[in-house]
């Protein structure tokens, strides 16, 4: 259970990191200091958020922006299954729980045997990470808002950058070849369709190609295992399960 | 997006995400289990992330443009190849763009 709770404080700490680069970004792409703490505190996934910010930033409606975010918080939605059995809470907590179902919870919980260093494993990282993610978000807005034209700093780089980040470590392990070949393709359906469509769209054409993709793919030899937790939890690989920090 | 259009959105997005995390929860174990499902929902969110970088980086508007985005992106790749953590690749990514566009650069 020490182990557990180690490891739920280093992914924390490197996953609360990241909350500025968010915190300044979504400033810079036209939210307020409001709606940016809105959207760390109620929202609560890395990946969704800055998909949210990206699609606002470039202008798109709030329709697509709305779409964005949630497709990116579907695996989410798989994580529930995966922890739930293990916290066995019911009634608040089980709303608590659902809320704090992130990448970096499941990940820590899952990493150990169901019984109480699962529990405290999904309770510390779940609640550390709420905690460091949006004292830093505010950090990251505040410190956004002073710098004045974000380009002149490089912060639309910034974004871009963010997002190869938290795609990279998904290009490795399970299904290394299809990712590639899916991302590859999302990169062309998005720059092929931009010109002609309005902000956001191709972003989503783009989710709309690996949903085709991935159910009819023949699915052969893949296994259907859990995602399977950090061996080295302090590695902070952003955004995935098995790979390890990013909520 | 006006003010208000975007905290609709930060609302009913957060929402909608929100609404997803607790399906997770209250579903059966197996229904979610298929591999199918599972591989789907990895290979979604690998096509909107990879489409996001793409946009971010040479998109403005409607219209595909090459800027210090680019470069900064390169250098943001060899990061992540030499397994930097995040923040050092979204800073050195920023201040590539920022040095290159201190040079003239637009």
């Amino acid at each position: 259970m020490r182990a557990a709770v180690r490891q739920a404080v280093s992914v924390s700490v490197a996953t609360g990191l990241y909350g500025i680069s968010f915190g300044a970004l979504s400033v810079a792409a036209g939210l307020d200091l409001a709606q940016t703490m809105a959207l760390s505190l109620l929202m609560f996934s890395g990946g969704s958020q800055f998909a949210f910010i990206g699609v606002v930033g470039a202008g798109g409606t709030a329709g697509a922006a709305v779409a964005t975010a949630g497709l990116l918080g579907v695996r989410n939605g798989l994580y529930g299954p995966l922890v739930a059995p293990r916290l066995g809470v019911h009634g608040a907590r089980r709303l608590l729980a659902a809320q704090l179902t992130i990448d970096e919870s499941t990940a820590v919980g899952t990493a150990h045997r169901p019984g109480p260093a699962a529990r405290a494993g999904f309770w510390w990282t779940g609640v550390g990470v709420f905690l460091l993610w949006n004292l830093l978000t505010l950090a990251g807005a505040l410190l956004g808002d002073a710098l004045g034209d974000p380009r002149r700093y490089g912060l639309d780089a910034a974004a871009a950058a963010a997002f190869l980040a938290l795609v990279w470590p998904r290009f490795g392990g399970r299904h290394a070849v299809l990712a590639r070949a899916v991302g590859a393709a999302a990169v062309l359906v998005a720059l092929a369709t931009t010109p002609f469509v309005p902000a956001g769209v191709p972003v989503l054409l783009a989710a709309a190609v690996a949903i085709l993709v991935g159910f009819l793919a023949p699915s052969g030899d893949e296994p259907a295992s859990p995602p399977t937790s950090p061996s080295t939890p302090p590695a902070p690989a952003p955004d995935g399960p098995h790979e390890g920090a990013a909520p | 997006m006006s003010p208000t259009a975007t905290w609709v959105a930060v609302i009913v997005g957060a929402a909608v995400v929100y609404g997803i995390k607790l399906v997770g929860h209250l579903v059966p174990e197996h229904w979610l289990a298929q591999p199918r499902v599972a591989r789907t929902a990895a290979l979604v969110t690998v096509a909107l992330l990879s489409a996001l970088v793409a946009v971010q980086a040479v998109a403005q508007g409607q219209e595909l443009v090459a800027d210090a985005r680019l470069p900064a992106l390169a250098v943001a790749a060899v990061a992540l190849a030499l397994r930097a953590p995040f923040v050092v690749v979204v800073v050195l990514a920023a201040a590539t763009a920022a040095g290159l566009r201190a040079l003239g650069m637009p």
